[in-house]
């Protein structure tokens, strides 16, 4: 028996066997399309019901990045790295900065504005569901070819064969039109100032002349217990500063009264107090008295 | 596993695109449901390509790509200039030519 006829004897096995002797993929890929389906198709529904805009954004990029991993199952590798820079990469990057500039919690309103929209959109995507898998199963009797012919100078070199054989005009309207997209995004986000930039001086100049406080804000009050921004400083005349005080804490109500930082007597001292309260006002230490003491609660503005 | 199921995947993937057009509300969130159409729509060309034996399913995909790249960048430009002007991102609220 000669090598050659040992060879032809020689079976591939199911696993091995080509797609276009059987007309089935090999055992590998199917695992992988079951495994990825399920994922491409959850993250796809977390795109209908995500609440919130950056979920959806990130379960269209799962569902490109498990679609570029199809590509490379399907012999198409130079599409599976196109469908990860471009789609993945550059695409949906360019959603989540719009997403960041348009603001993350744009939610959707659940008002409908039509009634009934809800109910007859779900019936009519359905309806197309429906159609579309029943088109697409009358390919089942397709005896499928394979790509080993066509990727036989590896995949890109195949593509750009094509690209650049029969399709090289349609390659050059292609970059026109990039050029152009290029062009109208400039044009559409481009802001006319209508008015003279406000520089440091202008701003100075204008401070100056409404006659707003030109000296940086006071600090905050240092105590003996309490160095914090929340704490406002003394004024000269005794009266706590609510300048001193960040406005945003403030706003909040989260600004702390002097009498929260006083220092508290310690035990077996408080006799002292009653004796320092004893000696009442000493006359001629002011000659305006603090509206509010720096004992009592005060107002938040 | 015989090919067809990539175009019943394709298929879904469609038709849940479709709905997120007809569903949502925010231009954002639309804008998505369109690309998940053009996916769905290549992973349908590259499994035809393998059915034939013919790169040009896997050309056509190449050029929805590119077409889809620079369809993203116009839609998203004009999302933000209507941001700008009426401080909202729902397709609802853009309806200056209807009074």
């Amino acid at each position: 028996m000669s090598p050659t006829a040992l060879v032809t004897q020689v079976d591939p096995g199911p696993g091995l066997a080509t797609l276009v002797e059987t007309g089935r993929t090999t055992g590998a890929e199917e695992v992988l399309f079951w495994v990825l389906a399920p994922i491409m198709v959850i993250a796809a529904l977390g795109l209908v019901f995500a609440r919130r805009t950056v979920y959806a954004a990130m379960s269209v990029v799962l569902v490109m990045v498990c679609l570029a991993i199809l590509y490379v199952a399907q012999e198409a590798p130079f599409l599976g790295v196109v469908q990860v820079i471009v789609y993945t990469g550059a695409v949906m990057m360019l959603f989540l900065f719009v997403l960041m500039l348009v603001g993350v919690d744009a939610s959707d309103s659940l008002v409908e504005t039509i009634s009934g929209q809800r109910w007859i959109g779900v019936v009519f995507s359905l309806g197309l569901g429906a159609v579309l898998v029943g088109v697409v199963l009358t390919a089942r009797g397709v005896a499928p070819r394979g790509l080993e012919g066509a990727n036989a100078d590896t995949n890109p070199v195949g593509v750009a064969r094509v690209i650049f054989g029969d399709y090289v005009f349609a390659l050059e309207v292609v970059g026109v039109l990039l050029i152009t997209a290029a062009l109208g995004a400039l044009v559409l986000t481009h802001r006319q100032r209508l008015e003279k930039r406000m520089g440091q001086r202008e701003r100075a100049e204008a401070r100056v002349a409404e006659g707003a406080v030109l000296t940086p804000l006071p600090a905050p009050g240092v105590y003996a217990r309490s160095n914090a921004m929340d704490a406002p400083a003394l004024g000269p005349d005794g009266r706590p500063l609510d300048s001193s005080v960040p406005r945003v804490l403030r706003v909040r109500g989260q600004e702390r009264s002097v009498a929260d930082v006083a220092a508290r007597p310690i035990d077996g001292t408080e006799h002292l107090i009653e004796v320092d309260e004893g000696l009442g006002e000493v006359p001629g230490t002011g000659s305006t008295p603090p509206e509010r003491g720096i004992t009592g609660e005060e107002p938040i503005r | 596993m015989n090919l067809s199921n990539y175009l019943v995947l394709s298929a879904v993937l469609f038709t849940i695109g479709t709905s997120v057009v007809l569903l949502r509300r925010n231009a954002i969130i639309v804008f998505m449901g369109i690309e998940l159409m053009l996916n769905a729509s290549n992973l349908a060309f590259v499994t035809f390509a393998r059915m034939h034996g013919d790169l040009t399913g896997q050309v056509v995909a190449f050029f929805v790509m590119v077409v889809a790249a620079a369809e993203v960048v116009i839609g998203l430009a004009i999302i933000v200039a209507i941001y700008r002007t009426r401080r909202s991102a729902s397709v609802d609220d853009a309806n200056l030519l209807k009074s």
